[in-house]
This record gives C-alpha cells, structure tokens and sequence, in this order.
C-alpha cells in the first residue's frame, strides 16, 4: 500500500458498485460530481449539485420516514424459503446468504408499526439491494400482514417501492404474491383507510403491476423509473427508439399515472398533509 | 418436417402420414393385407404416442403448451357454451381483440365468459396481437367483470398468453395500473369466478384474469412468473437455456398441483388437446359444471372469505 492509500484509503474513485460507496469522498451517479458523503447523506442521498435522488436502503428509508419512538418491525421473523431448490449460475440458498450479507436485510421488504407526527401508521419499503427488491414469498406476506395490521387498526399504510419486479427463483409462487398482496389492498380500500404508494426507482414488473399502482395516491420520487416490461424488453419488441424520458416518473405523471413526483426532501411533509387531509380527526 | 409436429413428434408425424396414405388405397382396393398393415402402423403409433407422452420434459410442455394446432379460447367457446354473445370494448380508448369475452350459457345456465385469444392463422394472430393483451383489454375484463356481478353471473376465464404486451403505448397507457386493477377486482368480485389455463400462463398478463375461487390447468399448458426464456436470458444469460430454465422454474401442471399453487389438472387426450378438441372441450366443461354446483350454493360473503384465504394461503409459511 503506497503512503497515499494509506492516508486516503477512502476508496477514491472506487470501482464499487454498490450505490454509494463507504468512505469520505462519493461521487454522484448521475453528474459525477465528488461530494463529501457526509454532505451527501444531510441531504438524503439527493445530489446537491443535480438533485439526482440515489437509492437507499429500506431501513434508512423507514428511519427517516418514521417518528424516533414506538416502532415496531411486522413480520421479522419471516425467513425466505427454496421450495424449488432452484439453480442458475448459484444456487438459490447461497444466493439469499450472499444477499443477506450484502444487504444487512434478511429479506427484500421491510415493514413497520409506527407513528408518522404522532399520527399511527403503517409503513413498509422495498430493500433494492436484496435481489434488485424481488418480491418472493416473505415480501408478499410481509406486505400483506403489514395491510392486515393497518386494516385491524385503522392506520393508514404508506409503502414505498423499489423492486425489479418478481422473484424468478420462487417461481409461481411470486407471481401470486401480485394477487395476494392487491387483495388485502382490496380489503383497505373497502374499509375507507388510506394507502399511499410512493414508487421510487426502479418500481418495474410484478410490483409495478400490483401493490405500487393501486395507492389512493400514487406518489414518485423525480427521476424513478417506472413501468411493467423493462426498456430493454420493449426495445426488442417493438424495435424503435424509446422516447426520450419513457418510463420515468415525469412521464408517468404527464400520462395520468402518478398524482404527484415530489422531491425526497418534501415527501415526508407532502404524506403528512395527504393524510391530514384524508382522515377526519 | 411437418411444421403441425414439434420436433419431438416427427416420428408420431411419419407414422400419422403413412397411415393416411394406405388408407386412401384401402378405398380403393379394399386389400386385406393393407388393413392389417393399417391395423399394426395404428399400434405402433399408439405405443409412440404413449412412449412420448408418458415422459415428456418441462420444455416439451412448454412447446405442447404453444403448438401450431393448439386449441385457443374461442375453439373452446365455441364447444362448450350455447348463446354465446360477444361483448366488445373497454368504454374508454379502444377493442382490444387479443381478450375476447361475452355473456354465454353452459349447460344451461348463464355465464360470463374472458379469455386471451392468440388468433389461428397469421392476420388473425396479427390482429389478436399474438394474444398479448394491452391495458384496453385487460379494462374490458374488468367492465365485464362487474357486469357479471351486478347481474349475479358466475365469470369463466381461459388463460392462454405469452403476457401482457411489452410496447411504447401499453406502457404509456398503463399496463401495470390495469394489471394491477385487475388483480384487485377480481380479488374482491362478489360472483364465484373460475379460471383455467388451456396454454401459456405468461407472466402477470396471465394472472390479471386468473384471480377467483378455483384454478385448473390443462395437463399440456404451463404457468410461470417469467417466460422460460426471459428467464434464462437474465439468470443464465442465454435465452437458449430456456429448457433448463422451464425445468427450474417449475412450470407444469403437475408441479404446480404438488406445490399446491393449483386446485385441479384436467386430462388433455393422449397426445394433447390438439388431437381431439372435443374431448378436451368435454373434459373443460365437467371442471367447470362441478365448480359451479360447488360455488353457487355459497354464501357469497363466505365465498369472499374463502378466496382470500386461498389468495392469502399462497407461499405462506
């Protein structure tokens, strides 16, 4: 190690993929400007410079988004199974340990009991970095107790997306996590008690097509990129140029998707004065 | 080759073809010899189609599952319902062709009828898009959805495409909302809904109307998250890998039923439903006239209740 590793060992320019690499420096991914990363996390992961919004993490979300006291996580328990012993290129079992430990989070999905301004709700997000945010087993169920517990205790349900879609290696029976978590939406929407769905980026495929677009409101963060079939696959489907902005949250707004795209910085607030406006108090 | 026998049926092909053409002599000549030879090709063909059938892999179920001769929905609506009428359009943007459905009696008895449709020939595949449908489609299924309701008619659906259709405008007119809306209505639909897969189960394009109180597979069809390609283009990096893929994934019918993601696998005839429709159209209809006499005695809010557990139950530890 040269004495300037020594001294910087900060992983300057590191060639790190995760979203935003540990050490001082950062850079941002979207206007490669090099920000101090404690700058960088005052402002919620937002590039002071652009305002590109980067990924969080679930729990960091959920810290944010949440009052400090009474918290209760739902459905901690719940580990992901391999029914189908399934096997690419890893097996599936090392693959959810190797995720496990990359992650912190033992599964894609977080969900939370809480009060938001002393208002008691029930808040959920997506971990991006466990498997891109699949929803296999434990998401569905995770999601679904979370939707029980807030239609048992008339709390309204705030969850926020980040997934790729479903998760290939359950098979099947990720599929029908689409089905069973819209029906226990359904049973929230019957009983008059908000669920608000903020789609961050990605929110694509079975998520999309599911829990994420079924919100009373639906909110974005700027930027997300949002859709059922991924770019790619529409690209070789219908073999023309995307157009420019296609599948972002903008665009999604401009096409009566979205109710609102609001700036990380301001979604807390904005949730906040939705559901004043909704729950008579 | 015969383009109307997967590949794994050319010998079936070679014998089928053999056999016609002694039968046209035999017309003609009424040779003894000749029949006993029809005679003997006919149980050797009997005995290949037992041998390739008894043992046929994920991927040959997925070719069965998409054969050129295949039976589509409107085959099947033609056999099983009387009084068929189609209902057309979303009410909003357009007539999307690739779901068909429409009011229709089985047995009898008032129905709702939904389903994908693939088309036949090719300006029919191309009109049906390949029975991919777009978001108008899946909001047809929806208005026909709460008209069966509102008039307290059981709804039919029948499952047959490769998903929900990947474009510029399905997207822009939201495919995921629709999707979404779809599973969330059918979820909570106050009439017994029964569904069956009678090909591909592609995707969230498939399960759209596949949301009820009982689901059935054709023995030939498959039902996957991904298409065994999609699959095996992300996590192998090859769509070529798409057996290996379909075999992971578990895909077939009699895989689903153990997993216990199905309630019931109907027979296709030896050799699949594309060699006798009529009895597959017969198989169908018994499934669904048993389902009804079950259902329609329920109370519906028990109905309800019933479904959601049976929704809820699905990889619950």
């Amino acid at each position: 190690m040269s004495w300037y590793e020594k001294l910087m060992p900060a992983k300057v320019g590191s060639r790190n993929k995760s979203p935003v690499p540990e050490g001082v420096w950062v850079q941002c991914e979207s206007c490669k400007v090099t920000l101090y990363r404690n700058e960088l996390e005052k402002h919620q992961m937002v590039c002071p410079k652009c305002e590109y919004h980067h990924h969080i993490s679930a729990r960091q979300r959920l810290d944010w988004f949440l009052d400090e006291q009474g918290r209760e996580e739902i459905g901690a328990d719940l580990k992901p199974r391999d029914l189908l012993k399934f096997k690419d290129s890893k097996r599936y079992k090392d693959r959810l340990v190797q995720q496990q430990k990359k992650s912190g989070e033992e599964e894609a999905l977080l969900a939370f009991k809480g009060t938001l301004e002393q208002r008691p709700v029930v808040a959920t997000a997506f971990e991006y970095n466990f498997i891109g945010g699949s929803m296999g087993a434990v998401v569905g169920e995770r999601f679904t107790l979370a939707a029980e517990v807030a239609l048992a205790e008339k709390r309204p349900l705030i969850n926020f997306s980040a997934s790729g879609g479903a998760r290939m290696q359950e098979g099947l029976t990720s599929l029908f996590q689409m089905s069973k978590t819209s029906a226990a939406l359904g049973r929230l929407s019957e009983a008059g008690i908000p669920y608000i769905s903020v789609l961050t980026d990605p929110t694509m495929g079975g998520v999309s097509a599911s829990l994420a677009m079924l919100g009373d409101i639906n909110l974005a963060e700027p930027g997300a990129l949002i859709g059922f079939a991924g770019p790619r696959v529409i690209q070789q489907t219908v073999r023309e140029t995307l157009p420019e902005g296609f599948q972002r949250a903008e665009f999604l707004l401009e096409h009566g998707a979205l109710d609102q795209v609001i700036h990380r910085h301001e979604m807390r607030a904005s949730i906040v004065r939705i559901l004043s406006l909704l729950i008579k108090s | 080759m015969d383009p109307n026998y997967l590949d794994f049926e050319q010998d079936i092909a070679e014998l089928d073809t053999r056999i016609a053409r002694l039968r046209r002599s035999t017309d003609a000549e009424a040779g003894l010899d000749v029949r006993a030879e029809v005679k003997q090709l006919e149980q050797k063909r009997q005995q290949t189609l037992e041998s390739t059938f008894g043992k046929l892999s994920s991927w040959q179920v997925c070719q069965l599952a998409r054969h050129p001769m295949r039976p589509h929905t409107l085959d099947y609506i033609e056999r099983l319902f009387t009084d068929f009428e189609p209902l057309h359009g979303d009410r909003m943007f357009a007539d999307d062709t690739a779901i068909v459905g429409g009011l229709a009696r089985l047995g009898g008895r008032p129905v709702m009828v939904i389903g994908h449709e693939k088309g036949r020939d090719t300006k029919d595949k191309l009109r049906c898009n390949f029975g991919m449908p777009r978001p108008e489609g899946y909001r047809k299924a929806q208005r026909l959805a709460r008209m069966a309701e509102r008039f307290e008619l059981p709804v039919l659906t029948f499952i047959d495409t490769p998903g929900a259709y990947p474009g510029i405008d399905a997207e822009a007119r939201g495919q995921s909302e629709a999707i979404a809306q779809s599973l969330m209505l059918f979820a909570g639909l106050r009439t017994p809904v029964l569904s069956i897969v009678i090909g591909e189960g592609g995707s969230g394009g498939a399960l759209a109307i596949g949301v009820g109180d009982h689901l059935a597979m054709l023995e030939h069809s498959i039902y996957s998250v991904i298409s065994p390609e999609g699959c095996a283009s992300i996590l192998w990096k090859s769509a070529e890998r798409a057996s290996e893929a379909a075999e992971a994934m578990g895909v077939i019918a009699p895989k689903l039923l153990e997993l216990g993601l199905i309630d019931e696998l109907v027979r296709e005839p030896l050799g699949g439903a594309q060699r006798d429709i009529e009895a597959t159209a017969a198989s169908i209809q018994s499934m669904f006239e048993s389902q009804l006499d079950r259902l329609l005695h329920c109370d519906i809010d028990q109905l309800l209740e019933q479904r959601y557990q049976r929704l809820r139950a699905y990889g619950a530890a």
